[in-house]
């Protein structure tokens, strides 16, 4: 076979070099953007300082300003790794969902999740609910989102199969619902109002290393078991007969991968906010550069996905004048970029 | 010749709401042979082809596989048994047309490894007899619906399963092409003793491959057996309510039906 296809040794390695590739550049970005904000430290002063804090070496910290590694360890890099991870998560599960849905301009918040964490949240703002202290907000959205996410699937249910066109429409509905009832919430809270509103539009201040390992654990485990089922939603685009005749159970995997995406994206929301266009637009423009094998896209989009989101929220923590919530950011920057890549794409090609 | 039997199908009846999609049918297929099914539409044939490939099970009566019910088979298990040509089909993102093909060797891949050589070699084949191999690197979306039918059909191929189920797969495709499939198809019978389930809506394109005709009407079987036998023009008049005249033809090597203007019923 003298032919180079998809699936010889030779073009794998290429994959698994970029993969490589990409992974090296995130831990550029994390280094760079570590170092810059209101406080200047250079990237080799942060590699001390991170090197410093998992080996116990003071001697390391010798000539750097006694404030930096508080910075680094407790201020930025918190927040910069749960940006990174937030980024991973949503194009994650964008990526799952246009599987799923077959729909490739499908995104986590189709379903009606984030307008059900935005509900949950806007419940626990304004009933001040503080018992659990800073996670109050951050759980409440959470079951908000779990809640969205149950409701949508016994909706659209029916003898226990729930088709991709159901889903979506009972996402449609169920959402629709849920922006009624914030913006009454909007309206009894008043004064209060602007509380939601930022929390709504989503931010990466203050988030402390809980916030990273809560969200690392979940991605991570989300990863694995989209990886898992990598091939069967690759075959599911063939629509259920095929699918089904080819040996997918696939009312089994859509479920289980329907639950773990919206997991996903309803930790990420719970902790930053509503972030917007991230998970419409990685997996999206992944699939013109490495096609729409997920086996290929997910690892491609979860990589791209922490680099853009940390990206941005850099830029807003440290290089725009004023910080603009990151939802309102990736929504004013991405959706232009959308409809010129969409222009582009459309151009010369013949089908709908 | 003692033939396996392949199918054993005792009254099963589907109900969608409360229209009875199969009302008691019984039928045996063996194996070898090409079957046509016809009848007109909401006769069941679909609904007789997904009970077939375990999409549907049946409200009651039994469908047994080679012996065993077919209910103890799993998909997967099943899914190197039967390969599915399916009517309808949209796809929406952008694999190649010889990503798609090769997803019929599924079935037969472990889950985390890559194909083998054997199974691309079996993907190459299959393309080149069925003339796509010239468009394997374009994209399936931007094929038109005749070339997307001919992937499909090399993709159930690919699957090479002894059982073949075929769902009007021919609808869209130039007569070129029908014959070209339906010429491997029934190569695959002769020599490879394959099993065909066609569900057809052309019947002379039937008489003129199948081996044997079942003919069905509001879930039931009304006339099945060696098409020689069953294909006459009482039962065409019964099943699709209209005059033909059917003869033997010497160039088709068949039995092929005729109509005329103005001869409804």
């Amino acid at each position: 076979m003298t032919k180079k296809d998809g699936f010889a040794p030779s073009a794998s390695m290429r994959v698994g070099g970029q993969t490589l590739l990409l992974a090296v550049f995130l831990f550029i970005v994390v280094i760079l953007s570590t170092g810059m904000g209101y406080l200047k430290i250079s990237p080799f002063e942060v590699i001390r300082i991170i090197v410093s804090k998992i080996t116990g070496n003071h001697e390391l910290l010798n000539g750097i300003d006694t404030v930096f590694p508080y910075v680094v360890s407790e201020v930025r890099l918190p927040r910069i790794l749960t940006a990174a991870i937030v980024g991973a998560g949503l194009s994650i599960a964008g990526a799952i969902f246009q599987g799923i849905l077959l729909n490739p301009l499908a995104d986590p918040y189709t379903l009606g999740i984030s307008a059900g964490a935005a509900f949950g949240a806007s419940i626990a703002l304004l009933l001040d609910i503080t018992f659990l202290g800073i996670y109050s907000v951050p759980l409440f959205a959470f079951i908000g989102a779990v809640a969205t996410l149950f409701a949508v699937m016994f909706l659209s249910s029916f003898n226990g199969q729930a088709s991709s066109h159901t889903l979506i429409l009972s996402g449609i509905i169920v959402a629709a619902i849920l922006s009624a009832g914030i913006s009454f919430l909007k309206y009894v809270a008043d004064e209060q109002v602007s509380i939601i509103i930022f929390w709504l539009m989503g931010s990466f201040g203050s988030k402390t290393w809980a916030d990273v390992f809560l969200t690392l654990v979940f991605v991570s485990i989300g990863f694995s078991i989209c990886i898992f089922f990598a091939r069967d939603l690759n075959i599911m685009s063939l629509g259920d007969r095929s699918a089904g005749s080819l040996g997918i159970e696939t009312n089994k995997v859509r479920v289980i991968l329907l639950i773990t995406a919206s997991l996903i994206t309803a930790v990420c929301v719970s902790v930053s906010g509503i972030i917007g266009f991230v998970g419409l637009i990685i997996p999206h423009l992944m699939r013109f550069f490495v096609g729409p094998d997920n086996r290929r896209l997910i690892p491609a989009s979860v990589l791209v996905g922490a680099i853009l989101l940390l990206c941005a929220d850099t830029i807003t923590r440290a290089v725009l004048p004023r910080e603009i919530p990151i939802g309102v950011l990736t929504a004013l920057i991405g959706g232009p970029f959308f409809c010129y890549i969409f222009r582009k794409r459309r151009i010369g090609r013949t089908d709908g | 010749m003692d033939r396996k039997t392949v199918f054993k199908v005792r009254d099963i009846v589907f109900c969608y709401g409360k229209n009875r999609a199969l009302d008691n049918l019984s039928l045996t297929i063996e194996q070898g042979k090409f079957y046509g099914i016809v009848g007109p539409n909401g006769c069941g044939k679909t609904t007789f082809l997904d009970l077939l490939i375990q999409n549907k099970a049946p409200e009651s009566g039994t469908i047994k596989y080679l012996g065993r019910d077919i209910k103890e088979y799993t998909r997967r298990k099943l899914a190197k048994e039967i390969a599915l040509v399916p009517q309808d089909f949209y796809i929406n993102f952008p694999f190649s047309v010889k990503e798609i093909v090769l997803m019929g060797r599924h079935p037969h891949i472990p889950r985390f490894a890559s194909p083998s050589t054997e199974d691309l070699k079996i993907v190459d084949e299959i393309m080149e007899k069925m003339e796509i191999n010239r468009f394997k690197d374009k994209y399936i979306t931007e094929l038109s619906g005749g070339e997307k039918q001919r992937v499909v059909f090399a993709r159930a191929l690919a699957q090479d399963t002894p059982v073949l189920i075929l769902d009007e797969g021919t609808s869209n495709m130039d007569i070129q092409y029908t014959l070209n499939i339906l010429d491997i198809v029934a190569d695959g019978v002769r020599l490879k003793k394959r099993t065909v389930i066609a569900a057809l809506h052309n019947l002379n394109l039937a008489a003129a491959y199948c081996d044997e005709l079942i003919f069905m009407k509001s879930g039931r079987m009304v006339s099945g057996g060696n098409i020689d036998d069953v294909l006459n023009e009482q039962n065409v008049k019964d099943v699709f309510k209209v005059e033909s005249r059917i003869y033997f033809d010497r160039y088709s090597n068949s039995k092929q039906v005729v109509f005329k203007r103005g001869a409804s019923v």
